[in-house]
């Protein structure tokens, strides 16, 4: 607690997400917090939706409860996605009542698959305007996504499908630890992280711990994004629940399953943002509401790996 | 179905698997039959030997103690683009005559959809490039329709259109597995055929709940039961609340 509290006086990328949100999230803007099931950075959203942000064009691979929620809370104008459902569970009901009968609130979608999504990225990342896959042919996405188009293989002609580049304004992504720079080390799953940082204008590193830059060059390998990408960085512990954090906290399995019933109603939704979104501050009242025993049950046993040698090379 | 599930599965496949029953049929294999089998999470994670049932198809225990960690570029550029998936595990809200799948929408209109379902996912992929599928759902007449409200991941063919004209690799769907019976496809007419039926389910119950004139094989057996281990490791270890178990 100490070495943050140094760091929190010093300027620079370090600051609370408040300022993180209120000065790198602008209305409008293209956003991507992912996250594949692992990382997702609720904190963050919650933020978004306590500013009430507007006209947001949210994508994630995986809406998750993390979009239920902007998408109930008014904050986004459209939803990019490959897979809208609870991972385990069943429905977005957030998302279902706004794409089925516009309540609370329309929202526009746009439709690809988990490869699509990651294409999107890794073009956007790598710099080009487009990615051909191996997809789509015979089905009826392209007929409802205008974008899905067609190209001609210039060294065999084969006719494949493409995607176009996804660049977005902002990424916010969630991790186990990064130097004040934001420098991050990521593990566990990685999903389309380290694309989604390098296709993106401003990228909002959260932390569960701020560390010191030795500990980042102690093991290079492990860092999934590097300082030159980042905007922010926001020391957050907690602030991926209920989705989890490899080696930190395990998934609120609970609470994914309680979200069904939950948010069968627009009235059960709306209470579940007062109380846990608007009721709080920010993240540390959310978890001291949350409460220590159920905080604690979520922590896992520690299973470390064998330390690697790198070598010193004086 | 996860028994039946399992005995498709051969020594040494390289498996792309979800969660839920797709896991409990491979490691039934794994444990039965099948020791060198392989399995490829979509979340990216190869080898994976979790501790505990996963809930979600991102789940920590997957990672824990697993072979090799990916970035989800990776599963799909490398392992199923790059043609390393021989068997593929598909669920859908609605299969066609030609094993075509559904997982988008149900009702006529993609706009203003009945029911908004949660979208391909990895399945169109999956459908597309792993060298073959099976697909596991419960049957009845609106999952079984003659043709599926929206095409998601295709089958044995489109339209007129085959696998191969389409560009789409191997096989496609091998077998339909649900709670009446086993199917497999005629490979002049590409159309799905009923191979099994299940102790105690009439064919007429099957028919009655396919929304085409079905096709029977003329060499339509019972499905045999669960041999007394498989049955033993289901119940005792792979699923021992019994939520797969039918």
């Amino acid at each position: 607690m100490n070495a943050v509290n140094a760091v929190a006086a010093e300027p620079g990328k370090l600051m609370t997400m408040a300022e993180a949100i209120r000065r790198f999230v602008s209305d409008g803007d293209t956003v991507v917090a992912e996250g594949f099931t692992h990382l997702i950075p609720f904190a963050a959203g919650h933020e978004i939706i306590r500013q009430q942000k507007k006209d947001l064009v949210l994508c994630r691979l995986t809406p998750d409860l993390i979009y239920d929620q902007m998408i109930a809370a008014g904050v986004a104008r459209k939803v990019v996605f490959s897979w809208a459902g609870n991972p385990g569970v069943g429905s977005l009901h957030g998302f279902r009542r706004a794409v089925e009968k516009s309540l609370p609130h329309p929202v526009e979608i746009e439709e690809y698959s988990h490869f699509g999504m990651v294409c999107r990225l890794l073009a956007g990342a790598s710099g080009l305007p487009f990615m051909p896959l191996r997809s789509y042919e015979g089905t009826d996405l392209p007929g409802v996504n205008p974008h899905l188009k067609q190209v001609t293989c210039p060294y065999t002609g084969e006719r494949l499908f493409a995607v176009s580049a996804l660049n977005p304004d902002v990424a916010i992504l969630h991790v186990q630890r990064a130097d004040r720079e934001g420098n991050a080390h990521v593990w566990g799953l990685v999903g389309v992280q380290k694309e989604a940082a390098f296709a993106s204008r401003r990228v909002i590193v959260v932390a569960e711990e701020i560390v010191e830059e030795d500990v980042i060059r102690a093991d290079p390998n492990r860092t999934l994004i590097p300082s030159l990408l980042v905007s922010a960085v926001v020391h957050e512990p907690g602030g991926a629940h209920p989705s989890y954090v490899q080696g930190f906290y395990d998934r609120d399995n609970d609470f994914y399953l309680s979200w069904e019933r939950l948010t069968r109603t627009e009235e059960g939704m709306r209470l579940y943002l007062d109380e846990w979104v608007y009721g709080v501050s920010g993240r540390n009242e959310y978890l001291q509401k949350l409460g220590r025993a159920a905080w604690e049950a979520l922590k896992p046993a520690p299973r470390l790996s064998l330390p690697v040698d790198y070598g010193d090379y004086a | 179905m996860a028994s039946v599930a399992a005995r498709e599965i051969r020594d040494g496949d390289v498996v792309f698997v979800g969660i839920g029953l797709p896991t409990v049929a491979v490691t039934l294999a794994q444990r039965l039959h099948a020791p060198r089998v392989r399995m490829v999470y979509e979340a990216g994670v190869y080898g994976a030997r979790p501790s505990r049932l996963p809930l979600s198809i991102g789940d920590p225990a997957l990672v824990t103690g697993a072979l090799q960690v990916i970035p989800m570029t990776d599963v799909f550029l490398y392992y199923l683009q790059g043609g390393r998936v021989d068997v593929g595990f598909l669920g859908a809200a609605q299969i066609d005559r030609f094993g075509n799948l559904n997982t988008t929408v149900i009702g006529e209109s993609y706009a203003s959809p009945k029911v908004r379902l949660p979208g391909s996912g990895g399945a169109a992929e999956i459908a597309f490039l792993a060298k073959r599928t099976l697909v596991i759902l419960t049957q009845t007449k609106s999952k079984f329709p003659e043709k599926v409200d929206f095409v998601t991941s295709v089958g044995r063919r489109v339209g007129a259109r085959s696998r191969r004209e389409l560009g789409a690799r191997g096989l496609g769907p091998e077998r339909v597995i649900t709670d009446l019976g086993v199917f497999g496809f005629d490979e002049g007419t590409s159309e799905m055929i009923l191979q099994k039926i299940h102790p105690g389910v009439t064919l007429d119950e099957v028919r009655a709940s396919v929304g085409w004139p079905l096709r029977v094989s003329s060499d339509l057996t019972v499905t045999e039961l669960p041999e007394p281990r498989a049955l033993a490791l289901l119940r005792e270890e792979l699923d021992p609340h019994g939520i797969h178990l039918r």
